[in-house]
């Protein structure tokens, strides 16, 4: 056992030694809120040597016009920025049009950068809050992301997810020269890192509620097996390598139960495994396929694909191991389910005459509402705020990532310079 | 240039080609009608190695006497095509796998892959699924007709390895398969 650990460390530090990512993503919105809330960004000063490695207030800007819900000002439109809190103006803001000003200052220390920031409502000509928070001077990037969760917290209410990261799966070529990558990116797409490379297919990466680890199906063996990867130090093995397939894992709200789709016994069926001991118990005993499992955030229950009624549709099951309910009647399949943070939705991918669109069903009313229009849209994955789904889609055949608000109203693409991306899982937060 | 080194070039480069030119005068017509053969012989074994390599074997055996390459026989056909979100093997297929089993139940060393695939509509782990079924579907076929279990391989690709890319009903047949590989011959 502790050999076996060992050569799963060796084979991670090998892994992360390979090269910078291809797929570094760029990102456009196709579709926003009519009304977005109008914000000015002004640029963050740089209070030291030199000038910043990053430009804080741009990517701020930047992020709050992904949400969809802003609309930020053009640089060159805005008045002098004060200092600090005490030079606020309202009416100067006000007749640029702005409803919310964000102003910033960066100073470095020692290894550290001081981002000092302001929120103003200048509607009620009120701060909302003044926030100071330190950062690693190589992680400047990162701190712009956690200020903007802040800001978009201050004007919103809700959390923001922009400090989450993205992992997905990225494919060159064709035939024989196709290769396939993990890749882990901010949730800007900025900063692509390859985690690991294959000429097999990779495929149904999942975060670790840690957001340490992925779990992930790849066939670097000729089959489909289920590997866990740490995303800092790189070590990797594998958990599940059983005959038939393995695929579908998904890891429990807890952190230590895996479940996942084994045919081991002729058929797939849902399966937990404790991730201790490695123990694994059948959940769903059925000749169907049973796949595609997806946690309640408090664990208690499992949703599932099962084609048991025929077509491929939705169930949950309590667990330990209960009867199965069927939850989706509406379009000829429903797949794929992802549950919101709160627990009251799925979203999930329903095939119909149209093609295969996102929909979200309310667990209370039982109501459907469908969030896509795409003919391909696929692997829908929650923002842990539950404000947006990150799913697969294709733009003229080609795979790209799209991005939806929970309510269907924003709607963005986010596609590789090259090549295509696809199975997008956003990181816990 | 001068015109004198000029000539001095053109010496010396007649001179240097006279001197390649040598050895070959002096090869008696059945030395050289035997180099010749031997030429075509290595070449001949060398596409043959090429050819062998190209089918997955790696190896250089008397291919021709194999019936798995003569494009005559229901052997030449791998492939094994289903209608959309369908296990059913349909009834075109079932004499191309009734050769295949007798070859496998004639060569019991005869190890075969069946390598399941599905087309694009569909969500990706119940396509996983899907391309197991099928072929498991061919393997019922087959082990009812001679094959023996031990010598089949049941893989899945899911919509994972298309052969056609294309988002048109076409391309989607050409995708819902399965693929028959021979991973040891006979």
């Amino acid at each position: 056992m502790k050999k076996r650990v060992l050569q799963a460390w060796l084979l991670g530090f090998l892994l992360l030694a390979v090269g910078p990512a291809s797929a570094v993503l760029e990102v456009t919105v196709t579709e926003g809120v009519t009304g977005a809330i109008p914000v000015a960004v002004t640029p963050f000063a740089w209070e030291g040597p030199g000038s910043a490695s990053e430009d804080v207030g741009q990517i701020v800007g930047a992020n709050l016009v992904r949400s969809g819900l802003f609309d930020v000002l053009a640089r060159e439109r805005l008045p002098q920025a004060p200092d600090g809190p005490d030079g606020f103006l309202a009416e100067r803001w006000a007749a640029v049009g702005a409803e919310y000003l964000v102003i910033g200052r960066m100073r470095p220390e020692e290894d550290r950068v001081l981002i000092e920031f302001h929120v103003f409502d200048v509607l009620a000509n009120q701060r909302l809050g003044g926030f100071r928070i330190p950062v690693p001077a190589e992680m400047l990037r990162r701190g712009a992301h956690r200020v903007s969760d802040i800001v978009y917290e201050q004007i919103t209410g809700d959390k923001g997810a922009f400090s989450a990261r993205i992992a997905y799966v990225g494919v060159t070529g064709q035939g024989d020269e196709r290769r396939f990558t993990l890749e882990v990116a901010d949730s800007d797409g900025a900063n692509p890192r390859t985690l690991f490379r294959s000429n097999q297919p990779i495929m149904s990466p999942e975060w670790a509620p840690d957001g340490r680890d992925l779990v992930y199906v790849s066939f670097e063996n000729r089959r489909s097996e289920v590997f866990r990867h740490n995303v800092e130090t790189g070590a990797r093995s594998r958990l599940a390598g059983f005959s038939g397939i393995n695929s579908a894992p998904t890891w429990s709200p807890d952190g230590k139960r895996l479940a996942l789709s084994l045919s081991r016994d002729g058929t797939p069926n849902i399966y937990v495994m404790e991730l201790e001991t490695g123990g694994l118990t059948q959940i769903t005993r059925s000749n169907s396929i049973d796949t595609e499992p997806a946690w309640s955030p408090d664990g208690d229950l499992l949703y599932f694909t099962s084609d048991r009624a025929g077509s491929p549709q939705i169930y949950q099951m309590r667990l330990p191991s209960g009867t199965a309910q069927r939850l989706t009647f509406e379009g000829s399949s429903a797949g794929a389910a992802t549950v919101s943070p709160d627990g009251k939705s799925l979203v999930y991918v329903q095939g119909g005459e149209g093609g295969l669109r996102l929909a979200r069903l309310d667990l209370e009313t039982r109501r459907v509402t469908l969030l896509t229009s795409g003919r391909y849209d696929k692997s829908p994955s929650f923002a842990p705020n539950g404000s947006m789904i990150i799913y697969s889609t294709t733009d003229r055949g080609r795979g790209i990532l799209g991005s939806v608000s929970r309510d269907g109203r924003v709607h963005q693409r986010l596609a590789a310079r090259s090549g295509e991306v696809r199975e997008p899982a956003w990181s816990p937060l | 240039m001068n015109v004198m080194i000029r000539w001095g070039l053109v010496l010396l480069m007649a001179g240097v080609l006279a001197a390649c030119a040598q050895p070959k005068r002096d090869l008696t017509e059945a030395e050289r009608q035997a180099m010749e053969a031997a030429a075509a012989e290595a070449e001949a074994a060398e596409l043959a190695r090429r050819e062998a390599e190209a089918r997955g074997l790696g190896i250089d055996r008397d291919l021709r006497a194999d019936p798995l390459d003569d494009p005559q026989s229901p052997l030449a056909e791998r492939l094994v095509y289903f209608d959309f979100d369908r296990d059913t093997v349909r009834p075109e297929f079932i004499p191309m796998l009734e050769a295949h089993s007798r070859y496998l139940s004639q060569n019991p060393g005869a190890r075969l892959r069946l390598e399941g695939h599905t087309d694009e509509r569909g969500t990706r782990e119940y396509n996983l699924a899907l391309g197991e079924r099928r072929a498991q579907a061919v393997r019922r076929i087959m082990t009812l007709n001679g094959a023996r279990d031990s010598q089949l391989d049941v893989v899945s690709y899911g919509e994972e390895m298309p052969v056609a890319f294309t988002q048109t009903e076409e391309s989607w047949a050409r995708n819902r398969r399965v693929e028959l590989v021979y991973d040891v011959r006979r």
